[in-house]
Formats: structure tokens, sequence, C-alpha cells
């Protein structure tokens, strides 16, 4: 028991060493694209992550999660923009003070996405399996034209920022200082959600995942507990989105779409439900065989297809499960 | 007078014209073992799950210490002391029998909305549950996953699980019902330590625990109460006899 | 009014589009517990053998009875090789899986017949205008597509209620311990099933190819609305898929063409053109979540 213990610590520490390292070593070995791919996985791990919390742990299979990044990503977007032409947002004239900094705009993502949620989510989960998952794609696609025809927000070309949003004594606008706000914020993710799940709330989640009926027989109010966590994995997507439109300095409709919140369940899936290092491996694998796929054909997809499908047929707890089965057996 | 805990006044039932439940009038005292028997397809899981909130009655009323609870939700009833187990056992298996306990004691605290502080640590929460475990004689297996104990220790489990935050009533759906002989026994010395602690519906298949264990009987045939009264006087009712223990018999 | 009737046929043509590919899929819900993602792959294969097939030899017909037997093959060799594997599965390995399917699919097309998309001529004696209305041409191509719509419709109740093997995809989907006690051999009986509902899509897609641009991807564009009608329907449920189909294809239809006339008359301003633009894509999510609110597993809940 101690020995797998510090087993998985020792890896823990082992990963830690080797993000923080990573972009001095591929600055050295002058291969600074690196860098921005490793920031896209952090981010990409983060919505993950915030995914996980009510696919694995609630067993609300949202298929329009992609929405909250989009919404986290316009958030930012669009108050960059008005901060830097200063026109009014819906025509009001209020001030756009502080709109470059990255805090406030992380708090109002966070409430712009937990309004959404809390509206979306008390429709949807009154539905269960393949209801839940058609609408929230659904609400995610109502989402998608909403913004695709928003012509003063660029419509379907999408909105460039000018400029990373600020945060105080880091410098946002060198790559390597954001990677590491990115980590920063991913090692917040995983301390915030293994606290989670281990908490009063995640147990309670759990037994509305398994038996639903019998919890509320309990004496448990299902349905709220059930939003709440709804609501709280659309704050963390929201962040995610933030982070990504400053990564990319440019947001577009696509951030919506079912596609995007396709990648992001297979990405649990592939690294294994339920467990938040799982969501974190799933993201890296994923991104990763993009990467590499992608470097030997223009078809890759033609090749990542069937490996999904393998991996669904013959690893059937994703590859965390895998690792922890091989753990197991060695201890 | 006799105190009456729990009743419902002609209560009905219809699945798409079909009548499961027809003008129910039922009368839980308090502390009594009362127990509801009747052939299968009678109707007795559709009468838990109305009394419990599952399921919407068609027309009647259900009253629960004097106040009409007919409309109230599952858990509403649950936190009022209302309190019901599954036939087929609805455990956790996946976490240990403490903390199936204690997720059930969690229920009746004022609220989960606790983001940050583990529940494993919660040492009240687990005082608690320890305490409820050893109610019943499942001190043993405090720290073993609820998924690997036998059906008899499950059972005991999902009965005892419906002890927490000392409800008023329990509305037990066959506990008797695929644990064997062995496990029957011991669960029927279980409830029988319950006895006057609390108001029991026992629908039950079982003769032998049914016979020991309830002070007063229902029998439910088709849907209908057909008689109602002690265990003398159900044992010597004709139309009981014919309906269902001669048929059995 | 006349606009009117217009745009009502052309929500019925749209209606019954959205049908074909969505009775496949709703059987494949409602028999095998299935959900399938990449059925809209069959209906872009269907596109894509339609309009190489007419390109080639100017045989509409040709070009459809290809289509129609690629896209059942297809469907047969999906079936067999992947999805056979995940009928007791949990339904997002399923999602997984087919999502998987999708990207191969895609690619695969792109690889085929390259990026730029194709285009298929509707054959002359199709290609004529009629006048139902008096002084109101309407192309006849398309009232083909109701009338061949109106009738797999009619072909799959027969099938369905009238068939020893629509008494086993009926029995199939209620109740399927029941069936394989009848001694029915589920394995076949599901193949058949699915790529029926392939065929279909494929169906579909060929008899759309000459409306839209054929290119990579377009499974997915028309897949969202009918994953709308097979919810709204109920699933499972075939009559459900109809009037699912026919309320989303008019719906859509009809507030595409009227809804910037009505924001217009009663706002008076130009950003109602922008407003109703937006409106019109989201209206048939909008009944789909009004429809769900009230009537949680759909209007005929299988």
């Amino acid at each position: 028991m101690t020995n797998m213990f510090n087993r998985k610590l020792i890896i823990l520490l082992a990963c830690l060493l080797v993000m923080l390292l990573l972009p001095p070593v591929s600055q050295a070995l002058d291969e600074s694209y690196l860098i921005s791919t490793m920031t896209r996985v952090l981010i990409f791990a983060m919505a993950a992550i915030s995914l996980d919390l009510i696919v694995g742990y609630g067993a609300m299979v949202s298929f329009g999660h992609a929405a909250f990044v989009g919404l986290g990503a316009y958030v930012a977007a669009i108050l960059s923009f008005h901060f830097n032409d200063a026109s009014g947002l819906f025509g009001l004239s209020i001030s756009y003070q502080g709109t470059d900094q990255l805090l406030p705009i992380l708090i109002i993502a966070m409430l712009v996405a937990a309004l959404v949620a809390v509206l979306t989510g008390m429709i949807s989960l009154r539905t269960h399996g393949i209801h839940f998952i058609m609408i929230t794609l659904a609400f995610a696609q109502m989402l998608f034209f909403l913004f695709v025809s928003l012509g003063y927000y660029g419509g379907e070309d999408g909105l460039p920022m000018l400029g990373r949003n600020q945060i105080p004594l880091i410098d946002t606008g060198s790559d390597s200082a954001f990677y590491y706000l990115c980590l920063a914020f991913l090692i917040a993710f995983i301390v915030f959600g293994r606290r989670l799940v281990q908490s009063h709330f995640g147990r309670v989640l759990l037994g509305c995942k398994h038996n639903e009926k019998r919890m509320r027989a309990l004496g448990f109010n299902t349905y709220w507990y059930r939003l709440s966590a709804y609501v709280i994995a659309a704050m963390g997507a929201a962040i995610a989105g933030v982070l990504l439109a400053n990564k990319t300095e440019y947001v577009d409709p696509g951030l919506f779409s079912w596609h995007l919140s396709g990648e992001l369940l297979v990405m649990i899936i592939l690294g294994g439900l339920g467990s938040i290092y799982g969501a974190v491996i799933g993201a890296i694998t994923y991104l990763l065989l993009e990467q590499i796929f992608s470097a030997y054909t223009e078809h890759w997809q033609v090749i990542l297809g069937p490996v999904l499908i393998i991996v669904v047929i013959f690893a059937r707890r994703g590859i965390y499960g895998m690792l922890q089965k091989k753990w197991s057996q060695n201890a | 007078m006799p105190d009456i805990v729990l009743s419902t006044e002609n209560l009905c039932k219809n699945y798409a014209g079909l009548q499961a439940n027809y003008n129910l009038n039922l009368e839980l005292q308090r502390g009594e073992i009362h127990a509801l028997i009747g052939p299968n397809g009678a109707g007795k899981s559709t009468v838990v799950a109305q009394l419990s909130g599952e399921l919407e009655p068609t027309s009647g009323q259900i009253y629960f210490e004097n106040n009409d609870i007919t409309h109230l939700a599952v858990f509403e009833r649950a936190r009022a002391g209302v309190s019901r187990s599954f036939q087929v056992s609805s455990v956790f298996d996946e976490i240990t029998v403490l903390d199936n306990l204690a997720l059930a004691l969690q229920a009746h605290q004022r609220h989960s909305y606790r983001f940050w502080s583990s529940v494993k640590r919660d040492d009240e929460l687990n005082k608690q549950a320890t305490e409820l475990g050893q109610q019943f004689g499942l001190e043993q297996h405090l720290d073993v996953y609820a998924g690997t104990l036998g059906h008899g220790e499950k059972r005991q489990l999902e009965v005892g699980m419906t002890l927490a935050g000392n409800p008023q009533v329990l509305l037990l759906d066959e506990p008797m019902a695929g644990i064997g002989s062995g496990g029957s026994k011991v669960l029927t010395e279980m409830l029988d330590g319950l006895r006057g602690r609390y108001t029991i519906l026992l629908v039950e298949h079982d003769m032998d625990a049914v016979f020991a264990l309830a002070d007063r009987i229902s029998v439910l045939v088709y849907g209908e109460i057909i008689a109602s009264g002690s265990v003398d006087e159900i044992r010597h009712d004709a139309a009981v006899q014919r309906a269902y223990l001669g048929e059995s018999a | 009014m006349l606009l009117l009737i217009e745009q009502v046929l052309n929500g019925l043509q749209l209606g019954f589009m959205l049908f074909l590919l969505s009775a496949g899929l709703t059987l494949v819900f409602g028999v095998m517990n299935l959900i399938n993602l990449a059925h809209g792959s069959f209906y872009m294969v269907g596109a894509y053998v339609a309009a190489t097939v007419m390109a080639a030899t100017g045989s509409f017909l040709l070009a459809l009875l290809v289509a129609l037997a690629s896209a059942a093959l297809c469907g047969l060799l999906v079936e067999i090789i992947v999805l056979r594997h995940l009928y007791n599965r949990d339904h997002l390995d399923q999602v997984l899986a087919t999502f998987g399917l999708i990207l191969f699919f895609n690619e695969g097309t792109r690889m085929i017949w390259g990026r730029q998309p194709l285009f298929m001529q509707i054959p002359d004696y199709l290609s004529a205008t009629v006048e139902i209305i008096p002084a109101a041409p309407y192309p006849l191509y398309r009232l083909v597509i109701i009338a061949v719509g109106l009738l797999v419709a009619i072909g799959l109740f027969v099938l369905i209620k009238h068939t020893r093997l629509g008494m086993r995809i009926r029995a199939g989907a209620s109740n399927r311990d029941m069936i394989a006690v009848l001694g029915v051999n589920i394995r076949w009986l599901y193949s058949l099933v699915f790529a029926l509902g392939t065929m279909l899509a494929g169906f579909a897609g060929a008899m759309a190819a000459p409306l839209f641009a054929v290119e990579s991807g377009m499974g997915e564009s028309i897949l969202i609305p009918v994953f709308v009608v097979i919810v709204i329907g109920g699933i499972g449920s075939i009559k459900g898929a109809l009037l699912g189909a026919l309320l989303v294809g008019l719906v859509d239809t009809l507030i595409r063409a009227f809804l910037p006339t009505v924001l217009f008359w009663l706002f008076a301003t130009s950003s109602a053109n922008s407003i109703s633009a937006s409106l019109a894509s989201m209206g048939i999510y909008l009944l789909m979540a009004g429809i769900l609110a009230f009537k949680p597993r759909g209007l005929f809940p299988a």
C-alpha cells in the first residue's frame, strides 16, 4: 500500500519536473513550438477535468461542454475588443477599466457560464440517457449559431484579441510565462478536483451516478446536487476558455462546435473516466497523437479514427485504468 | 383511539386503464409492525411506491402525522421521516459499508454542499455511522466494500441505511427476498430488535417471517385490501384462505 | 399565399429528407440501444457514390442503385467489424467509437475524392418545373423527393406492421430476451436492421446530392437536425420519426422564410435581419428544448 503510494508520488513529481523544465529545454533545443503545443495541452486538460466531473463522477454525459469553453473564450475576446475600441457593450457606455486584467475577466467568464449552465441545466437535467446527450448538444448548437450571427463580433470569421490579458507581476505576453501560468492553473484544477470528488458533495454526486432513485429515497434532493455539479463544470470550462482565447489571441464560433465537445469526451474516455489524472492523461494523449499522426500524413484522421475504435473495444477503462490495474498487480 | 402515524384514504392507482390499487384504506399504528401480504401482482410494490412518493396516486390521499403528504417529493418524505428499503438491494457497491451508512446520514444533515473538506475524515459523521452499524450487527464489516458483502449482509445494510436520521416509518419492500433461510433468520431477529422504536410496514412473501414479526396484517388481492387484522384473525379469515393462503398451501 | 404554399412544400421536402435519415437511426437506437454518431457518414457515402456514378454514366437510376448498395454494404461492414462489439456497452463507448468512425469516413472521402466539393446534375426528365397552382412554377425534383419520402414511409410502416421481419424488429425493440427465446438469430437481425438504416441514409444522400454540394463533413451538418428529429419524436418510434421530421422540416423552413418579415414589421429596424438570422438557425433547437422540457422522452416514447 505505502509502496504503491510512494510510486504514485514519485511519478507525479517526475511529471511535474518535466513540465517545469519544458520551456528552458525546448528553448535550448530551439524547438519553442513545443511550449505552444504544451500550453494547448494544459488548457485542454483543464477543460477535460471539468467535463469528467459531470461525465465520470456524475454520469451526466454532456455533448455540449465545448459551449462553456466557447463562452469563456468569447467573454475574454469581447471584453478585450471593447477595451481597445472603448465602445459600449450593448450600447451601454460603461467604463472598461480593468477589463484587460485576467482575474476580473475570469470571474466574469465564470459568472456568465454559470448563468447559462443554470438556465440550460434546469431543462437538460429533467431528461436522462440519450435525451440528455442530445439536449446538451442542442443547446451548444444554439450558442454556436448565436455567435455565428453576431456580425458585430466577427460572426463566422471570429474575433481577434489585441494582446493577452494582464496579470500583476507576470508578463503574459511571454510564451513561457504564459505556459507557467497555465501549468499553475492546471495544478489548481487538479487539487480542487481531487478535493471536490472526495468531499461531502463529491460523495453525493457519486451516489447520484450509481443510483439516483436510491439517493432520493435516502432524502437527497438529487436534482439540485446534479445541477450544482453541472454549473461547477461549466465554470471550469469557462476558465479553460479564457485561457484558450489568451493563448491563441483569437476566438471563433468553432469553439462551440459539437466537434470540440466530442473531442473533449474522447479525451476523458481515452484517459479513463472518473479520475482526475485520467482526464489529464487523456488530453495529453489525444493532442499528442494528433500531433504525431499529422506529422506523418495530412490524412492523419484516417489513422486516429480506427485507433480510437480499437481503444474503445480493447481498453475498456481507459489508459489510467490500465495503468492502475498494472500497478496493483505489481504491488 | 389508536395513534395513527401513516394512513391512506381511498388510494387508487391506475396504469393505462389497469387498476393496480383500488380504494386502499391502510392505517399504521405507532410502533407496530404491519405486514402487507398478497399474491404476486397484487399491487404491493405499487403501494410502497405511492407511500414513498415515487408514484403519484391517481386519486386518494396519504397522511403522515396528520399532514397530507400526497404530493410531497420522495426526498421530502424521506427527510420528514418516511424511509424505504428496496426489494433489489440498492447499496452502493463501490464504497465501504461505513461510507454507505455515512452517506445515508448525510441525507439528514442540513445540506451536503461542502466542496472542500474530506468526507472520509469527517469524524463526527464516521462516529454516527459506526453507531448506526452497531445497531444491527454490521460492526465487523464496516471497512469492507459493500459490493463484497454476501446477499444477507447486503440486505442488512439495505435495511440499516433506512434507519439513518431516525425516521418514524420504515417501508420495507420484501427484505427477505432471495437471501435464503439462514439470512432471513438473521434479518428477522434484526427487525424484531427494531420493534417499538419504529413503525414498520413490512411487505413480504416469506410467511414464517410475517407470522413471526407482524402485529397486524393486511391482505392485498387484485389491488384491494380484502382483510386486515391481527395475525390470528387473518389466519382464520375465510376470504383470505380462499384467495391467498389456500392457493399456496 | 403563393409564397406560403411554396415554403410549405420546401418544408415537406426537407422533412422527408430528414425522415429518410431518422428512420434508420431511430430503429438502431430502439432495437439495438446503440447511439450512432456516424449515421451521417452513410448519407455522405450515398451522395459521393451517386455523384460519381452519375458523372461517369449519366444514368440517374443507376447512380441511385449503386449508392443504395454501397451505403448498405458499408453499413454491413461497419456493423460486423465495429458496432457488433458495442451493443452491450455504455453509451459513452458508443459515442467514442462512432466519433472515430466519423473521422475515418470524412478523411477517407477526402483521400478518395479530394477536398473540392462535387456537384451532381439533375437528370433532364426531372429538371422541369410544374405549376401545381397556376403561375407558381415549382421544381419537379423537389416534388419527387416528397413523393419518394412518402412512399418510403408507407413501405416502412407496412414492413414493420405486417411482415415477419417487422414483427421481429418490434419484438426486439420491446423485449430483447423474448426474441432470443423465439429462436431468432439476433446477430443477423441486428446486421439487417443496421444495413437497412444505412441504406436509407445513403438513399437520402443520393437524393440530396443534386441539391447540395457533395463534400466531406456533409453528414454531420445534417446529422444534428436528425438527432433533433428523433429526440422530438421519441427514440425508437418510426411514427415519431416521421412526425418529428415533418415538424422540424416545416418549422425550420417557415421560420427562415417568414421570421425576417415578421420581425421587421414588429420592430422596423435594420438589426431585425441579423437577429432573425440567428433566431432562425436556433429555431429547431428551441423547439426541441421546449418539447423536452414538457415531455422529457419525446412526443411518442417507445
